[in-house]
């Protein structure tokens, strides 16, 4: 978060938290007193989404733009047309949180020459204990395959590495390891390290660097 | 055991699958379920079996049908509409003894309905769904992690009782991540021989048959009272169900899948108010636990069954009490899954 800029976009693997770090990326912005959008981007996941937590974040003063079919009772790719109005205006810091893998991706191309006109962030979301992502080869070939389709470069790496309350400090750690070797074999750096507030403030390896505390915002109803 | 994954109930279930043997899926993609058919279609080439993506629900079926009676262990899954569709093709892979696993990640209905979860296939799946005096097994899963112990068990019970099995589970189940643990990929020279299945004779047998069709009726009567006698088999030994603080409770409430996850919570709440609530938590939809609502009818007051439908399982509580108690119900449908708090409301209101 130390110098983040006006476009942030969160990509990965489906299931590795995206949503979870998205949210609390926003929220982090906003404390820091600037004006913040939340893009729910997620055309391929029908439940648990940035929609989920609208009224907490709209609380806090977040904006979020979703399409009207989130959460409903169909499945529509429609892009809210609310979106352009955040390349229009430049006051406010824009999150895309974008759907899993490639699939998720591919909408993202419909905005690549508005990103591109500025400077934005992709961020790409890892958790070592999601099968498919648990190897670099495996991570490696869904960061690029996400690249593929959205015809634009992935720029930091997250290690979101969690187990739910299965989660130790270990546990982020070895997941740490991963995104290392994931960033030799792209030259992509780490952004940073999230977890639980919890886990977050007992993690004494040295490997993790900076690191990003999550609060919950989707949750369960039991 | 070995280490624990973050995984999503539909993927859980997908690789609980193929770990237990199963080398063959016929499917076709539907929401809330279709993260199974594209877990199969990434790993199934790497775990040497066959993931076929058919050109509707009714093909799917028939495919399991074929690959069944070729002795496979095979499996489809599909979501409330798409079951209606594999009706016909159960009742015939019922009517030709033949084992396979079926997954119903339910929605809501009926019609297209909408997607979003629900348990209002209840009847459907209990009752057999297709045409014909017959049942299925139906494991009702509450969690990621015992998604992975029913599937291996809904493979082995299937193959053991040759008759369909069917994993129940609301959209919430198939959609939600938890961290689970799976067991070692069983190795495929332990799985039960079947001497009935058609694989060729090599000349030294006699041929093996896989039908439903009989022509005489005395004969089709023979077939239909012996399945039975294996279903009474099944009764006896293969019902399971979890029960929390049922022995001095005056209100046992009765709910399957996620929503008992959401009434314990309820209920913890309601004991900690001083309220004496139990709940049965059947884990077999068929065959039903009825004993056990049976014996705690002789101590509680009443029972109440929430669900994720109008109230279907209802009808098999108030079989199983038989009339000792009022049994009551709270419901949510059309999708909409209710909070620990208005159950308990409605607990409340039994007082």
């Amino acid at each position: 978060m130390i110098n983040p800029k006006r476009i942030t976009i969160f990509t990965g693997h489906f299931g590795s938290g995206k949503t979870e770090v998205a949210i609390n990326y926003a929220v982090n912005l906003r404390k820091m007193g600037k004006k913040v959008i939340i893009i729910d981007y997620d055309f391929v996941n029908p439940y648990f989404r940035t929609k989920d937590a609208e009224a907490e974040l709209t609380r806090m003063g977040i904006e979020v733009i979703a399409s009207p079919y989130a959460n409903s009772n169909i499945e529509n790719p429609a892009l809210p047309p609310e979106i352009n109005k955040v390349f229009e205006n430049k006051d406010a810091y824009v999150i895309f949180d974008v759907g899993g893998d490639d699939d998720g991706a591919v909408c993202l191309g419909r905005f690549k020459r508005e990103f591109e006109k500025e400077d934005y962030n992709m961020l790409f979301v890892l958790n070592q204990r999601r099968i498919i992502t648990e190897t670099a080869g495996g991570a490696v070939n869904i960061l690029r395959d996400i690249e593929t389709v959205s015809r634009l470069k992935v720029t930091g790496i997250i290690n979101n590495t969690h187990l739910k309350q299965y989660t130790e400090p270990k546990t982020v750690s070895d997941g740490e390891k991963l995104a290392e070797e994931v960033s030799r074999l792209t030259k992509i750096p780490i952004e940073f390290t999230s977890a639980k507030r919890d886990i977050i403030d007992k993690i004494d390896d040295k490997l993790v660097g900076r690191k990003f505390p999550l609060d919950l915002y989707i949750n369960l109803k039991f | 055991m070995s280490e624990r994954f973050l995984m999503k109930g539909n993927e859980a279930l997908a690789e609980a699958a193929m770990r237990s043997g199963c080398r063959f899926f016929f499917g076709y993609p539907i929401t809330p379920q279709t993260e199974l058919a594209a877990y199969m279609a990434k790993q199934m080439p790497k775990n040497n079996g066959v993931f076929l993506q058919a050109e509707s629900e009714v093909a799917a079926i028939n495919m399991v049908y074929g690959a069944a009676g070729a002795g496979a262990r095979v499996m489809t899954s599909s979501s409330s509409p798409g079951i209606s569709l594999k009706s016909e093709g159960i009742s015939y892979i019922a009517g030709a003894d033949l084992p396979c696993v079926i997954v119903d990640i339910v929605r809501g209905g009926p019609g297209l309905g909408g997607i979003q979860p629900a348990q209002s296939d209840y009847f459907q799946a209990t009752r057999g769904g297709g045409h014909g005096d017959y049942q299925i097994l139906v494991y009702a899963p509450s969690s990621v992690q015992e998604i992975v112990t029913l599937t291996a068990k809904a493979f082995d019970k299937a193959d053991e009782y040759r008759m369909p099995a069917m994993i129940m589970g609301d959209g919430m189940l198939g959609q939600m991540m938890e961290p689970v643990e799976f067991f070692d990929k069983r190795d495929e020279s332990t799985l039960p021989e079947k001497p009935w299945a058609t694989t060729g004779t090599g000349l030294k047998r006699e041929k093996n048959i896989i039908n439903s069709l009989y022509l005489k009726p005395e004969e089709l009567e023979n077939k239909v009272i012996a399945r039975y006698k294996r279903y009474d088999k099944v009764k006896e030994k293969e019902t399971m169900f979890e029960e929390y603080f049922t022995e001095d409770a005056d209100v046992i409430i009765a709910a399957y899948g996620t929503v008992a996850r959401i009434a314990l919570s309820s209920v913890r709440l309601a004991r900690q108010e001083g309220f004496k609530v139990g709940l049965i938590r059947p884990i077999t939809l068929w065959p039903f636990p009825e004993k056990i609502f049976a014996k705690r009818s002789e101590t509680a007051k009443q029972f109440m069954c929430v669900e994720l439908s109008m109230g279907q399982m209802i009808e098999d509580v108030r079989l199983a009490v038989n009339g000792k108690c009022s049994v009551s119900f709270y419901g949510r449908t059309g999708g909409m899954v209710p909070n620990q708090e208005e159950i308990l409301e409605a607990i409340k209101k039994l007082f």
